[in-house]
């Protein structure tokens, strides 16, 4: 707790954290919407083979290179994904599995290939793949505030034009927008947003930061404008928690601590929300069927009662 | 059958009430049904038509209520019982053809192990044929058109070979050929003293189909026989002064409080 | 020998997911494995500190209740409103945390080979054998898949009609009075044992290319179900047993080799196939405006 004030390394990835946070729950808001919650998790693992040839072709380990790479292998995905939906019947939960699996394992080919070959030394790729927030660095920072800041810009900037795309594709094509761009547009910010956020929390959970907080945030409004704040904010909060408690103790890492905070955000709202939450609906549901006996009593007397009865000894 | 001698009214319902917010969207909803007659489920957009048909089936939840189907409970006597959902509620590119899809309507029968066979195939393609599909059997759904189709989910419920049955708007965006084709399987059903409720949204068509007609605002306005129920002031009772609107534009009002209970 | 023991293993892996990833995918729920391999993980965890031992008995057994929880928990959420897809990666993304912080929490008992749980290595598939009284009877993965693949062809071919009409019409399949839920957690269930017994030998990720790949493929070859499925099997087969040659001609990952040809398959069918090819289709357009133009 006090190191947070002293330590201006944990305050770097305290920023970091958070804007990360902030910029995937922007994001994740509109892909949640589109129901491609799952298309975190498919360009997470489509980044490998991007990864890959970018070593393979500079045999140099700069996480700079790494991003390019991965971010390029991750619109390549996106366009496979678009393509696959658009021009076969398959719907889009399998066209995301297909482009992630095959990315994947040609990721794997290429990783082995690697070993096998004379590139030498190759840990830092898995240190990309499985995420390490705890050893960033202000480069690292200064790399996620600007593109938090794209990310959020550009959110801002197109958010009436993201709405619509996401409520009514159909509709946008007849306004006279190029629906097809937007998508793409769209996609490929959820790119960035996910191989930035791969570095912090690793392959796996970077889909967390983009589903978790959107959907907690739809259950505590319906106004997509409050829903992508809040979505933000449920970002932020779980990065800044996990990191908090990742810094208090020696050995847990602070992705999967920042991933399981906000699970439990998921949790509170799912069980909390106002109008969605489960037990908003089971007091509405009863509170119905008691209004409901209750004026059925006041019309037909002890009829409602009867007729329950006698049901009962007929079963 | 022995039912259809009994006398018994094929269906009864009693206090039906569902809700899915805090206000029911049907409200104590009772009937009986009359044997053999085609019978028009009639309201404004929203007031629980489709339902009250699936609370019926069982398919949603309802607050209370109880369904009689020849006398004993729905549970019991599925098999009498035949359903057609709205068109949108399955996804027509599955790996089928027509056929496959009206032998579907035969697996109540079948029971747990048994599969389709021969007969099966024979009883799905005379459906086929009287909805006037037959050259269709083979065809793969999703190459169908909106009408076809919906005659390829009229010819499954033919093969459910049911003594009552509920449809889910069967006329909501077909082609004249289809409807016509609708109508008269409608009263072949009759014919063969089967009862039938229809969902139905257009007012103009009610009296030429329909014996009876159900009219339904949340609660049951009215139900009897189409002469004397569908009349100017009933009409105005469920439709309130929405009915010169409904009159002109009977499908653009949306429909929200039913989207919400389906997703 | 090794050869035909690997390719034996994918092919049985292949034919598992095979068959239920057709329904998987035609009730569009196709990332229901992906999110099961992951989510093993805290099941693995536990069972190898609890038992003290890696026994593969113990990993398994913690693994297939963690499959099973993770399948019973979407469908909670599910239920309580949240999309399908969202509520799959809510809930493996936060099992796979609660593994990981498994792992560093005991991080000085476990060695746990992370990579290991994830991509396995199916190559090492024919070291582990299964000896009964002295008998060497072959691989343990072999043996374990071989039953889990017997299990899946029984429950579906006695089932077919009540698994197909639940995949096409669930409104339907109610109203005639087959329980959809049940069935429906019998083929998660299926999904779930086919998982945990894939996932040591070939990897999450093999089972999840060879999930949905190759019904993809078969989607896009066939009209009808039952054909969808026996392709969806021959298409597995040809993935695994060429992607095993693959990875001998490469000398790269096998499990990888084995999605990427897969992949292949994929790309030509969705280029290719007579009825939903893109060539063949836009072929079609292009003959029949010109028809038009005369």
């Amino acid at each position: 707790m006090l190191n947070l004030i002293t330590d201006p390394n944990l305050q770097w990835i305290l920023l970091g954290s958070m804007l990360l946070g902030i910029s995937t729950g922007v994001v994740g808001t509109f892909a949640y919407l589109r129901k491609q919650s799952l298309i975190g998790d498919t360009l997470a693992h489509a980044a490998l083979p991007g990864i890959c040839i970018a070593f393979m072709l500079t045999e140099v380990k700069s996480v700079g290179l790494f991003m390019i790479g991965a971010i390029v292998a991750g619109m390549i995905a996106t366009v496979g994904i678009s393509w696959i939906t658009r021009y076969s019947r398959i719907k889009q939960d399998a066209a995301m599995g297909i482009v992630l699996s095959v990315f994947f394992g040609l990721g794997i080919v290429l990783l082995t290939q690697i070993q096998h070959s004379s590139y030498g030394n190759q840990s830092g790729l898995d240190k990309f793949l499985f995420g390490q927030a705890a050893s960033m660095t202000a480069k690292d920072v200064y790399t996620m505030t600007s593109v938090a800041v794209v990310l959020i810009v550009v959110c801002a900037l197109l958010f009436k034009e993201f709405k619509l795309i996401s409520f009514d594709p159909g509709y946008a094509r007849g306004l006279g927008f190029s629906v097809a761009t937007l998508e793409q547009l769209l996609l490929w910010l959820v790119t960035i947003a996910v191989v930035v956020g791969i570095q912090a929390v690793g392959v796996v959970l970077v889909a967390a930061l983009l589903i978790t907080p959107a959907v907690s945030a739809r259950y505590w409004t319906d106004r997509l404008g409050v829903m992508t704040v809040l979505s933000g904010l449920f970002g932020a909060l779980s990065g800044a928690i996990g990191t908090w408690v990742s810094a208090g103790t020696a050995q847990l890492p602070t992705g999967p601590l920042s991933v399981l905070t906000a699970t439990a955000v998921f949790v509170a709202s799912v069980l909390f929300g106002p109008q969605r939450g489960v037990i908003a609906k089971l007091v509405r549901r009863r509170t119905a069927k008691r209004d409901w006996a209750a004026e059925n009593a006041k019309q037909s007397g002890a009829g409602v009662g009867a007729s329950a009865k006698e049901r009962g000894v007929s079963a | 059958m022995a039912a259809n001698k009994s006398g018994i009214a094929p269906l009864t319902v009693t206090n039906m009430t569902v809700a899915y917010q805090k206000k029911p969207v049907v409200r104590n909803v009772s009937f009986e049904v009359t044997e053999g007659e085609l019978i028009g489920i009639i309201g404004p957009n929203g007031a629980g038509k489709s339902t009250l048909i699936k609370a019926i089936l069982g398919l949603q939840p309802s607050l209370s209520g109880e369904t009689l189907v020849y006398g004993k409970p729905y549970k019991t006597q599925r098999k009498l019982v035949g359903y057609v959902p709205q068109r949108e509620s399955v996804d027509w590119d599955f790996p089928t053809n027509a056929l496959d899809v009206v032998m579907m309507g035969r697996y109540g029968q079948l029971g747990l192990f048994r599969r389709p066979g021969a007969k099966e195939k024979a009883i799905g393609m005379e459906c086929l044929a009287k909805v006037g599909m037959a050259d269709f059997a083979g065809r793969q759904i999703s190459q169908l058109s909106g009408g076809q189709q919906q005659r390829v989910f009229l010819a499954r419920a033919l093969a459910q070979d049911a003594t009552l049955y509920f449809m889910d708007e069967p006329f909501a965006g077909v082609d004249a050929a289809t409807e016509k084709a609708i109508i008269q399987l409608l009263n072949e059903l009759k014919r063969q003293g089967k009862t039938v409720l229809v969902v139905h949204h257009d007012l103009a068509t009610v009296e030429q189909y329909f014996d009876s007609v159900m009219l339904l605002n949340g609660e049951l306005v009215a139900y009897g026989p189409t002469s004397s129920t569908f009349t100017e002031e009933m009409l105005q009772k469920a439709y309130g002064g929405r009915l010169t609107f409904l009159k002109s534009h009977a499908n653009a009002e949306d429909e929200p409080v039913l989207i919400a209970g389906r997703g | 020998m090794s050869g035909f023991w690997i390719m034996l293993t994918g092919a049985l892996v292949a034919s598992c997911c095979g068959i239920l990833g057709c329904f998987l995918i035609l009730r569009r729920m196709a990332l229901v494995g992906d999110a099961i391999s992951h989510s093993v993980l805290p099941g693995i965890v536990i069972a190898f500190l609890v038992s003290g031992s890696r026994d593969s008995f113990f990993m398994l057994f913690g693994a297939a209740i963690l499959g099973f929880l993770t399948v019973f928990l979407i469908q909670l959420f599910q239920q309580s409103g949240v999309q399908n897809d969202a509520s799959i990666g809510v809930v493996f993304t936060s099992l796979f945390a609660a593994g990981v912080l498994l792992v560093s929490l005991n991080a000085q008992h476990v060695d746990l080979d992370l990579d290991c749980v994830l991509y396995g290595e199916i190559a090492y598939v024919q070291w582990n054998t299964l000896v009964l009284g002295g008998v060497d009877l072959g691989p343990k993965a072999v043996w374990l898949l071989g039953i889990t693949l017997f299990i899946i062809v029984v429950l579906i071919t006695l089932f077919y009609k009540q698994f197909k009409l639940c995949a096409f019409d669930p409104a339907l399949a109610a109203a005639i009075g087959i329980p959809v839920a049940l069935f429906h957690y019998v083929l998660m269930g299926l999904v779930s044992m086919a998982t945990v017994s894939s996932f040591e030998s070939v990897g999450a990720i093999l089972v999840v290319g060879l999930l949905i790949v190759p019904p993809a493929t078969a989607y896009l070859l066939t009209d009808r179900l039952g054909a969808m499925i026996g392709l969806s099997l021959v298409i597995g087969v040809i993935s695994s047993v060429g992607g095993y040659y693959a990875a001998a001609a490469l000398d790269a990952s096998i499990a990888g080799c084995m999605v990427c040809v897969a992949g292949v398959m994929f790309v030509l069918a969705f280029l290719f196939s007579p009825s939903h090819g893109f060539v063949v289709r836009k072929l079609r357009q292009r003959v029949s405006a010109a028809r038009e133009a005369y």
